[in-house]
């Protein structure tokens, strides 16, 4: 990712923004935040932590308690949403059920006062982009929950904003016509070179789509990196449990080695671990490691690193990889994912193994 | 299951299904029954169960509310009770020129229809029936009633003069009853002198001697009318009673008629008398009944009476109809009411009229009101929702009494404006007794029912519509106008049809309020059905303003479409 986060020259700046509905508790708590132009920016977090609030104050429905938004070097807080010139595509669609397929792609263009024919010629443009063209004369209750999404699309892109904010746009839709709209959301942004601000709380979603991903929990933003930086370096435990599936081992710092560190687990072992957010020996850390990273085949276990014991309760057939649970540390629920390879052997429950991992997958966090 | 049995059942499978897909006949469930016919007997049970739990409203309906109306409506076009009560007049007008004053026989017809209608005392009612239609026929009939008795007594005098015997009632009998009938009248008089006072067996209903008729065909009808009228009226016996002078009047037309060799050819009891009778009636001194008639009543010999029973005479008309919409039924065809009696079409304008403003003004009131109640969050919304029902719960007759305190002209509305000094102490506003007064009171009675359909309606709209629209760029008005307006549409109209038709047809707030100048048809039907008692015309005004409102309906229907009728 080469954009540069600097606030001179983003697009989209949150600078200090607080926001509060009842004048006791903070829902967006001192939000720093630079999106660059043309970049495609995930917000993705559980509900209530606040990203959906920050697209709102962003489109202009809910106002800032504090701090600044600007756009394109302009602050917008005292912009009426109508006139931020931001396109928007929202969870429900929000098709006007009572204009057809066409109107509805007018309506925008109409009250920006633009001609007939430019307007019909810019309403056959958006339509084609996604591949509904032959659906101008119908209305939204006609339509399927993907194509309403498609045509809400080519509403928001029509009058050419330069910032498109979506919200959950396919939370209502299923898995594979969710897959594919992502794809072509993607590559319709970058096509167009527009800046989009995606709010979700699928994570594969964030991971699939984006330039950057923002993880936000309680009001604040946990991490704000690449996909790939944030699924193999998460920054805190919230990160490390929310992206991906996640093992949690926890224990106390034991030994700090520089780069590497070893942390004695509650029951005694001893293993190796990135020291991500410890700083000194005694305290409490939870380590995380992802479980398509626990190796149980002694070849493939790196040389000198520490091994635990591990007992198979559970062996699940999935297809393409197998998925273990394991006691390990006391923990019931550790799991190992495996690759179905021809070398790979097949555990049976009860059967006691030795598990590791490369000391950088392993990350010590907070606790 | 072995490889070979499963590649036989998925073989069997797809075999099944190329069977199904080649046939074109009805599907057939898997007993070999058409599927439609299974499906229909699996629902039967269910069927009945639903209309076992609505039998009970059904039925009620049915009884108590379906029934009537149909009867009510059957009203505003059923008129039997001139057909029923003058039976032989409305045949004999049948071949009337309505040129001129009808002949004798439709006189004398009248004399006997009339005279067994007195007996029954029918007349009155007949009178007021026809009231309706010509002012001054009822005093006419009720005078006629007392003077019915003496038509025919000139020649009842000349045949008892003739002879004593017509005096008797045995005459009568034996010339006219059949004899089964009078030893059974025989019978029953003994056993009710046996029985003494306690006895109410009726008496045998009289019949006719066989060919009686053929001699004397109108003396056979009236004595008749006269036999059976005494019978069931007076509880009399006919043995007992001396004919009514119409009798006479009857016998003498008939034999006045009749050639001489017809009277000779009966052969009968009485037949000496009758054969004398004959030979006297053509020295009989005779009156002309239209004369009797018209020193009775002069009505008798007007030509109004006998246009209007002629008009009025089939059993069904369209008269009340006509009365309804200002035209009246007349011998030359439909006419216009004269101008100062027309009133029906200028109140169901008026009523349409100010209906549309109750209705238009409870939009723009409720509009705003349902717009903030579904906006609100559901707890202050609640409670502005039982502000908006609070007058549900009070008496209607209440809150139209209060609004007459508000409004009159000493009331507390014209009072402030005059402290408040807007208007002069001596030109307070006229607020009520008049249209003002029944737009304000009935826009506020039926405010409700236009705020609960909007609200309701408006509630299913999500906010993200308007935060679409705004985010494609339209201002507040924009979005509001084109987006959210529209959405409400449904329910503007749910409201509209509830509160137009509720007030087309309010009864109690224009009675209360509205004066001479602001009450409504259903005022007038209300007069018509507990005053003048012309519950003809209270039907067909009443069929009218069903249909009036059906029509709205439909138009309605046609143009917004009654699937966008929305109650919640």
């Amino acid at each position: 990712m080469g954009l540069t986060s600097n606030a001179q020259d983003a697009f989209v700046t949150f600078d200090r923004v607080q926001k509060s509905y009842d004048g006791e508790t903070l829902v967006v708590k001192d939000l720093n935040l630079q999106i660059g132009k043309g970049e495609f920016l995930t917000m993705l977090g559980p509900s209530g932590s606040g990203k959906t609030t920050c697209l709102m104050m962003l489109a202009g429905f809910e106002t800032a308690t504090h701090g600044e938004i600007t756009l394109d070097g302009r602050p917008i807080n005292n912009i009426p949403p109508h006139k931020r010139g931001i396109g928007m595509v929202f969870q429900n669609y929000a098709l006007f059920p009572h204009m057809t397929v066409a109107e509805n792609l007018s309506f925008p263009l109409e009250v920006r006062k633009i001609g007939k024919s430019d307007r019909e010629a810019k309403i056959k443009r958006a339509l084609d982009m996604v591949q509904m063209g032959s659906f101008a004369g119908r209305r939204p209750s006609q339509l399927s929950g993907g194509q309403q999404q498609r045509i809400a699309l080519a509403r928001a892109l029509v009058f050419e904003p330069e910032l498109v904010l979506m919200d959950e746009p396919l939370g209502a839709l299923d898995k594979q016509l969710r897959e594919t709209l992502q794809f072509e959301i993607t590559n319709l942004a970058h096509e167009l070179g527009i800046t989009v601000v995606y709010v979700t709380h699928d994570q594969t979603e964030a991971l699939t789509m984006s330039d950057r991903v923002a993880v936000f929990d309680d009001g604040r933003i946990q991490q704000l990196d690449a996909p790939d930086t944030l699924y193999e370096e998460p920054k805190n435990s919230f990160v490390a449990q929310f992206i991906g599936e996640n093992n949690t081992l926890t224990g106390v710092v034991s030994k700090m080695k520089g780069a590497t560190c070893e942390v004695r687990l509650d029951d005694g072992e001893i293993i190796d671990a990135v020291p991500v957010n410890v700083s000194q020996v005694g305290e409490r850390t939870q380590v995380s490691i992802r479980p398509e990273r626990v190796e149980y085949n002694p070849e493939r276990l790196t040389e000198g690193a520490h091994t635990i014991h591990a007992e198979v309760l559970e062996f699940i057939y999935m297809g393409d990889i197998y998925r273990t649970r394991l006691r390990v540390a006391g923990h019931d629920t550790f799991v190992m994912k495996t690759r179905n390879a021809p070398d790979q052997r097949r555990l049976t429950p009860g059967e006691k193994i030795e598990i590791g991992w490369r000391p950088q997958d392993c990350r010590a966090l907070d606790a | 299951m072995t490889d070979a049995s499963a590649g036989n059942a998925s073989q069997n499978a797809a075999t099944a299904r190329r069977e199904d897909a080649a046939r074109t006949g009805p599907m057939l469930a898997a007993d070999g029954r058409p599927l439609k016919a299974s499906l229909n007997r699996a629902l039967r049970r269910q069927k009945m169960r639903a209309l076992l739990l609505i039998a009970p409203l059904l039925i009620f309906i049915l009884v108590t509310f379906v029934a009537p109306i149909i009867d009510m409506l059957f009203r505003s076009v059923e008129n039997q009770i001139v057909s029923e009560t003058l039976p032989r007049t409305v045949v004999a007008l049948d071949d009337w020129d309505a040129q001129d004053l009808p002949s004798e026989d439709v006189y004398a017809a009248l004399a006997y229809d009339f005279n067994e209608a007195a007996e029954r005392r029918r007349h009155t009612r007949l009178g007021s029936r026809l009231n309706y239609e010509t002012t001054g026929l009822s005093s006419t009939f009720r005078r006629s009633g007392r003077g019915i008795e003496d038509v025919g007594e000139t020649y009842a005098e000349q045949f008892i003069d003739l002879d004593e015997a017509w005096e008797e009632p045995e005459t009568w009998t034996a010339l006219m009853a059949h004899p089964d009938w009078l030893s059974a009248q025989a019978e029953w008089a003994a056993e009710a002198e046996a029985a003494g006072r306690d006895f109410d067996e009726p008496e045998p209903a009289f019949r006719l001697a066989p060919g009686i008729a053929d001699v004397l065909p109108e003396t056979a009808d009236a004595y008749r009318s006269f036999a059976r009228t005494i019978q069931q009226e007076d509880e009399d016996s006919p043995t007992e009673e001396e004919p009514w002078n119409t009798v006479y009047l009857a016998l003498y037309r008939d034999l006045a008629a009749q050639p001489a060799s017809a009277v000779a050819a009966y052969f009968g009891p009485i037949a000496a008398e009758l054969a004398a009778a004959d030979a006297a009636v053509d020295g009989f001194e005779t009156v002309s009944l239209r004369e009797v008639f018209g020193e009775m009543d002069d009505a008798w010999a007007e030509m109004p009476m006998w246009e209007t029973i002629d008009a009025f005479s089939d059993p069904y008309t369209a008269g009340y109809f006509l009365a309804a919409i200002d035209l009246q039924l007349t011998p030359d065809g439909i006419e216009a009411q004269p101008e100062d009696q027309r009133i029906y079409i200028l109140l169901f304008q008026r009523t349409i009229f100010m209906s549309l403003v109750i209705t238009i003004s409870c939009v723009l009131l409720g509009y705003p009101i349902a717009y903030l109640l579904s906006n609100l969050p559901a707890r202050t919304s609640n409670l502005l929702l039982i502000l908006v029902l609070l007058p549900f719960w009070t008496s209607l007759l209440v809150r139209t009494s209060a609004w007459k305190v508000l409004l009159q002209q000493e009331g507390v509305i014209n009072d402030i404006l005059v402290w408040v000094g807007f208007i002069a102490d001596d030109a307070r506003l006229q607020l009520i007794n008049n249209q003002t007064g029944t737009i304000i009171a009935m826009t506020h009675i039926l405010l409700p029912f236009m705020i609960l359909p909007l609200f309701s309606v408006m509630k299913t709209i999500p906010p993200y519509y308007v935060r679409a629209a705004k985010s494609l760029g339209a201002t507040n008005w924009t979005a509001f106008w084109r987006v959210y307006f529209p959405q409400s549409i449904p329910g503007i109209g749910a409201g509209c049809i509830l509160v137009f038709i509720l007030s087309i047809g309010y009864y109690i707030t224009p009675e209360l309020v509205g004066g001479r100048t602001g009450t409504f048809i259903s005022n007038r039907i209300a007069f018509h059905i507990s005053e003048s008692l012309n519950w003809g015309l209270a039907a067909a005004l009443g069929s009218i303003l069903l249909a009036l409102v059906l029509v709205l309906y439909w138009i309605y229907d046609r143009m917004v479409g009654i699937d966008n009728v929305k109650l919640g």
